[in-house]
């Protein structure tokens, strides 16, 4: 089943927290990851790359240019699953 | 009538390791003046603190020269004792012929066999293994085996992505017969469909046409010199993910466990790549991971035989110890093995 757009958020904040000990809570759906969560490039494919791991999806690098926002990751991985 | 076979020595094992570092120290800062960054941005994205650059006067061969004659001497052999010599590297002056050949006459190890490899940053460890198995088979005695670039003559020091990686050097290790296993086997493979990830910004080929057509004309613009560019965030994909069950595979081969590494020595490719390499690896806290990328950068096909070096002179492993060697780049090219340090 389908997980719901918390659920998703809830995991992502997680990700996160894991790879940069940021706070789970920080991670809002319209915070950007560069801008308000200082996190670059590699950390951003790290995150990704577990991301799929854990939802069973599959972002490629030219579809992670363009993920700018926490909204942006949890949308895309909510399409993916169908 | 039927023909006869060569056959070697059953084992091999690295007999010495040497290192040739160039003089010139040059800092985050210096590097900022042609690049929009600071020194904390680029410790914070790799991990280098300083790298050093050959000068305009110092090629490949001479820097595999330095390294060359170190490794000999560790071996407690003579130049003529060396019978193969293989060089890795992507940065010999010359098309053709081989920095190995020109190597060999500078080291009076002539006659000795002498090829070049091209695997990018895996070059040193493609390089290990073609030598360990032409000493198995019995077709080489003792092999030198070097890595060496001057990626700088390929770094293009306004590219905000690559100018802060590269950097210039050669280390060279002696292969020979052992009475026990020294050299593990080899996982290596390559994906070519990922080509572009590291490459010349142009062929060489493209480069020709180019001058052709500016020939003459003084409206063209100026030529571009053909820089290595990569896709940094597809590369880190590949090496963390793909390379950390390539690691994997050569400590499985060598038919022991993480446990009883004392080092791992992977390509210095980017601290950041070996941190996650490491955890994703579950390393035992024991294993001491090769950081020589803080003060040497990114020098390519040197840089495994070159953290290797440093691993040793800094006492964090001795002789006898075992050390997980793995490089990974252009092509994209990859080989792993299991080595009891020399």
């Amino acid at each position: 089943m389908a997980l719901s757009e918390q659920e998703i958020l809830a995991g992502v904040a997680e990700l996160v927290n894991e790879e940069t000990g940021l706070p789970v809570e920080s991670v809002e759906l319209d915070k950007s990851f560069t801008d308000d969560l200082d996190i670059d490039s590699l950390s951003m494919t790290s995150i990704v790359v577990q991301a799929e791991d854990r939802f069973s999806v599959t972002i490629p690098d030219e579809d992670t240019k363009n993920l700018k926002t926490v909204r942006d990751v949890v949308n895309y991985i909510q399409q993916a699953q169908g | 009538m039927s023909l006869r076979s060569s056959s070697g020595s059953e084992h091999t094992r690295l007999m010495g390791v040497g290192a040739f570092r160039p003089e010139r120290v040059v800092t985050n800062e210096e590097v900022c003046r042609h690049i929009d960054s600071s020194d904390e941005w680029i410790r914070q994205r790799t991990g280098i603190e300083s790298r050093r650059w050959a000068d305009a006067a110092t090629s490949v061969v001479d820097m595999s020269l330095g390294a060359s004659i170190e490794a000999v001497a560790a071996a407690g052999l003579a130049p003529a004792d060396i019978d193969t010599v293989i060089v890795a590297t992507v940065t010999h002056d010359y098309q053709t012929p081989s920095a190995a050949a020109m190597l060999t006459d500078r080291l009076g190890a002539t006659p000795a066999a002498a090829w070049d490899v091209s695997a990018g940053c895996a070059g040193f460890c493609h390089a290990l293994a073609q030598a360990a198995d032409a000493v198995r088979a019995g077709t080489s005695r003792h092999v030198l085996v070097v890595g060496a670039d001057k990626i700088t003559d390929y770094t293009d020091l306004t590219d905000r992505a690559t100018a802060f990686l590269f950097a210039d050097g050669a280390g060279a290790v002696v292969v020979g017969p052992s009475d026990t296993p020294g050299i593990g086997p080899t996982v290596w493979g390559s994906d070519g469909g990922q080509w572009q990830a590291i490459r010349n910004k142009a062929s060489w080929p493209s480069v020709r046409e180019a001058m052709l057509a500016a020939a003459g004309d003084p409206e063209h613009e100026p030529l571009e010199w053909p820089a290595l560019t990569q896709e940094g965030q597809q590369v880190f994909r590949w090496a963390v993910w793909q390379m950390a069950p390539v690691a994997q595979k050569a400590i499985d081969a060598a038919g022991v466990t993480a446990d009883d590494l004392a080092a791992f020595v992977p390509h210095q490719a980017n601290a950041r790549i070996i941190d996650a390499m490491v955890k994703q690896l579950k390393l035992p806290e024991h294993v001491h991971v090769a950081k020589d990328i803080r003060t040497a950068g990114n020098t390519s096909a040197a840089s495994v035989p070159l953290a290797m070096h440093r691993v040793l002179a800094d006492g964090e492993a001795r002789s006898g110890d075992l050390a997980l060697l793995i490089g990974y780049g252009a092509g994209l090219a990859y080989a792993a093995q299991v080595v009891v340090l020399p």
